[in-house]
């Protein structure tokens, strides 16, 4: 120790060997802080990764119409050259007077997952991780109790003993996923869809431990989409590929079924389990099946009001 | 320092000096005294500096290559990270626990080192702050989260409530520490009206960072193990548990590092304090086991697995044993009378130690990670912290170890000479 041992005063040290040390703890600051940007240097390849523009892209709803293309021209221009495909980003708005409602007869679901695979194609989910917005459960009969159930299940379907449960975004009329983000990066639309900004969400995963549903994914890495399996039919806040670090979610494929289409994974079901169409419409089908049929809510107790409802025969 | 009945006295700076020149003057006098010290002092600089470079290697690594490397999934999808920001939160506020006995009862030999629980209180947040970037899948866009230029989705999200808290608590801190310290630099007495109201607030303040914290999972009606309404009091109980053992063993070390005196009655305070916390945490532990257990049905899962594992699941039984043997240990030596003896410092250190990481573990890994297991899918998807996770982890605790180590330290003579006030 070279402090002066004055215990009354204790002010700047003053030694003889002052600059010495000093100099000491200069160069030693000098190399700490050496030391910790080359610590870092992993950071400039992600700030690569980053344009100036997508940093300050603020948040969708405050993009003007100029703004919106230009967010949508670049990450056109984006997935050409980290994908190698051509791509069509539209900003599909919701339809006045619709709200849409997804309903499935499990005394007709048997299981096969054509759904669970159809959604990883339309959707541009990762390859290597086989992601998808549905999980399906099978179910002991004589039980609703999911955790008897398994998603897990391999080998012919449907087994006699067994039901299968389809589950995906309920689409919440009071969904929790939006009332904990912090930053607003996901929202409920006037057709009920519940919806991400993926390029505003920062990556907390707090909507992942609120949902009752399991009906958020995380991009844990970047997406690996082959070109040539890469859906062209985008969607700004649907099916574009997402960047990593970011949370997604079912759409109802917004970019099809506001286009007048039906979903992905109703087109791809091959029993007729699945219904869907716009509740407010009279003479729909699934406005028929809710007034007829005796359909049932997963985890009513909770209060979300899920826009999704099962019905056995 | 000066007692709350001191009059106040001149805060401007006297000598013809302005703070704008006196202050900076503090700041480099401050880092000046900081930065000396013994070989030893050195040495443990110099390995936490090295902790500190491998975590924020392995945490570039993370933001570069995608939080595939850690270990967590969509069905966990908060690990290692949270569960220690969890537990840091605790430590935050477990300060005021000296702050209580110094400035509302009025404890002269508590309000002397008092200092020491604010300090802790200020490294403790640096690290909170620290974890929740870490778990940020886009810390790039952290400038969302900013009241004003982002978007801040305040009053519903519990997340931007306990932004505010955690920084007004630094805030707070920051103040405190900074104009006594600044006040003794110059050779004032502080003028109470410039802290004691915040001090006040603190305290408060204090209790709030850990119940929004604790709001942030009971609010979520999806997690049974989170739901319920004895998780606000429980974190509380738990971090007035962690804090103070934390804040003993510090005191024990500087008390034998650098002489500071007047150690032995405070650190005997916050072990009687301790006595009753802990058997509170506990009281409450049991009580929640008792609900769940003898309630039964579907919500019991997650503690059943937590316990004793679920269909042959077995990952986190380890940890919570551990957790409660500790804890059970610690509060039975906590209530033996003679723990405060000097000549059982090791014991009580001992003691501080088993009920610190039991805290660590019971509130960490043993809260936030059966939250999600099994997922709200009943799927039971075990977690294990990876490499990476555990590097980022000890970085933190490094950088933490390193501020509060640079804060006690630029506090010496405050803490060496209290009386001189």
């Amino acid at each position: 120790m070279t402090t002066t041992k004055n215990p009354s005063r204790p002010s700047l040290p003053i030694v003889e060997n002052f600059t010495r040390r000093a100099a000491v703890k200069g160069a030693f600051a000098t190399l700490g802080a050496g030391a910790f940007v080359a610590a870092i240097s992993p950071l400039r390849q992600a700030a690569k990764n980053t344009t100036a523009a997508e940093f300050m892209q603020q948040h969708y709803t405050e993009l003007s119409p100029e703004q919106k293309a230009d967010v949508i021209a670049r990450l056109e221009a984006e997935t050409k050259e980290k994908y190698g495909a051509d791509v069509t980003i539209a900003d599909d708005r919701p339809i006045p007077g619709t709200k849409f409602v997804y309903a499935i007869n499990l005394s007709v679901c048997n299981g096969n997952g054509k759904c669970v695979e159809a959604c990883h194609k339309e959707n541009n989910h990762d390859r290597d991780t086989n992601q998808s917005y549905i999980r399906v459960i099978e179910m002991p009969k004589g039980t609703m109790d999911m955790e008897k159930g398994s998603t897990t299940y391999t080998g012919t379907v449907p087994k006699d003993d067994k039901f299968y449960l389809p589950v995906q975004c309920q689409q919440c009329d009071e969904p929790p996923c939006v009332d904990v983000c912090p930053v607003k990066a996901t929202w409920k639309e006037e057709d009920g869809i519940v919806v991400v900004d993926y390029n505003w969400c920062i990556g907390c995963r707090y909507c992942e431990a609120a949902c009752p549903y399991h009906a958020r994914r995380f991009n844990w890495k970047k997406p690996e989409v082959p070109a040539e399996e890469v859906n062209p039919d985008q969607s700004y806040l649907s099916n574009r590929i997402r960047p990593v670090g970011v949370v997604e979610k079912c759409t109802y494929c917004l970019h099809r079924t506001r286009r007048g289409k039906l979903p992905a994974c109703l087109e791809a079901c091959p029993t007729g389990a699945r219904v869907f169409g716009n509740i407010l419409d009279k003479d729909s089908n699934i406005r028929w099946i809710l007034e007829n049929k005796r359909v049932y809510i997963l985890k009513e107790e909770l209060g979300t009001k899920p826009a999704f409802f099962y019905y056995f025969d | 320092m000066s007692s709350i009945t001191a009059p106040p006295d001149i805060t401007e700076p006297g000598d013809n000096e302005s703070h704008i020149t006196s202050y900076p003057k503090f700041i480099g006098r401050s880092l000046w005294l900081a930065t000396e010290g013994s070989l030893a002092f050195y040495a443990w600089m110099t390995m936490l500096t090295a902790l500190f470079l491998v975590g924020a290697n392995a945490w570039a690594n993370q933001v570069a290559g995608g939080m595939v490397g850690t270990n967590m999934t969509d069905q966990v999808s908060w690990g290692l990270y949270i569960a220690n920001f969890t537990f840091m939160v605790g430590l935050a506020a477990g300060g005021v626990m000296m702050v209580i006995p110094a400035y509302l009862y009025h404890d002269r030999k508590m309000h002397d080192v008092v200092i020491i629980g604010e300090l802790l209180a200020i490294a403790a947040i640096v690290m909170c702050l620290m974890f929740v970037v870490a778990d940020l899948g886009r810390p790039d866009r952290f400038w969302h989260m900013m009241p004003v230029i982002g978007k801040f989705n305040w009053p519903i999200s519990m997340l931007t409530w306990d932004v505010i808290v955690l920084n007004g608590y630094l805030v707070l801190n920051l103040h405190i520490c900074g104009y006594l310290l600044y006040m003794r630099f110059l050779g004032r007495k502080p003028n109470p009206t410039w802290y004691i109201p915040f001090v006040m607030l603190s305290i408060v303040w204090a209790i709030s960072i850990h119940t929004v914290t604790a709001f942030l999972y009971c609010g979520l009606g999806g997690r049974p193990f989170w739901n319920t309404a004895l998780l606000a009091p429980r974190f509380l109980a738990s971090a007035f548990v962690s804090g103070p053992a934390f804040i003993i063993v510090s005191m024990v070390l500087i008390k034998r590092l650098t002489g500071v005196g007047g150690l032995d009655h405070p650190i005997a305070t916050l072990t009687k304090i301790i006595r009753v916390t802990i058997l509170i945490n506990l009281l409450m532990v049991a009580s929640e086991l008792f609900t769940e257990f003898y309630t039964g049905g579907s919500h019991v899962s997650a503690a059943k697995y937590l316990f004793f594992g679920l269909h042959g699941k077995t990952a986190l039984v380890p940890w919570t044993w551990t957790a409660i043997a500790l804890n059970i240990s610690a509060a039975l030596l906590f209530l033996w009378p003679g723990l405060l003896g000097f000549r059982w410092r090791p014991l009580l250190v001992t003691a501080c130690v088993m009920a610190f990481v039991g805290a660590w573990i019971e509130k960490g890994m043993g809260l936030i990670v059966p939250g999600f297991i099994p997922s709200t899918l009943h799927e039971i998807v075990e977690y294990v912290p990876s490499q990476l996770e555990w590097k980022v982890t000890v970085g933190i605790w490094a950088f933490g170890l390193m501020v509060f180590t640079i804060a006690i330290k630029t506090a010496l003579p405050t803490l060496k000479h209290p009386a001189e006030h």
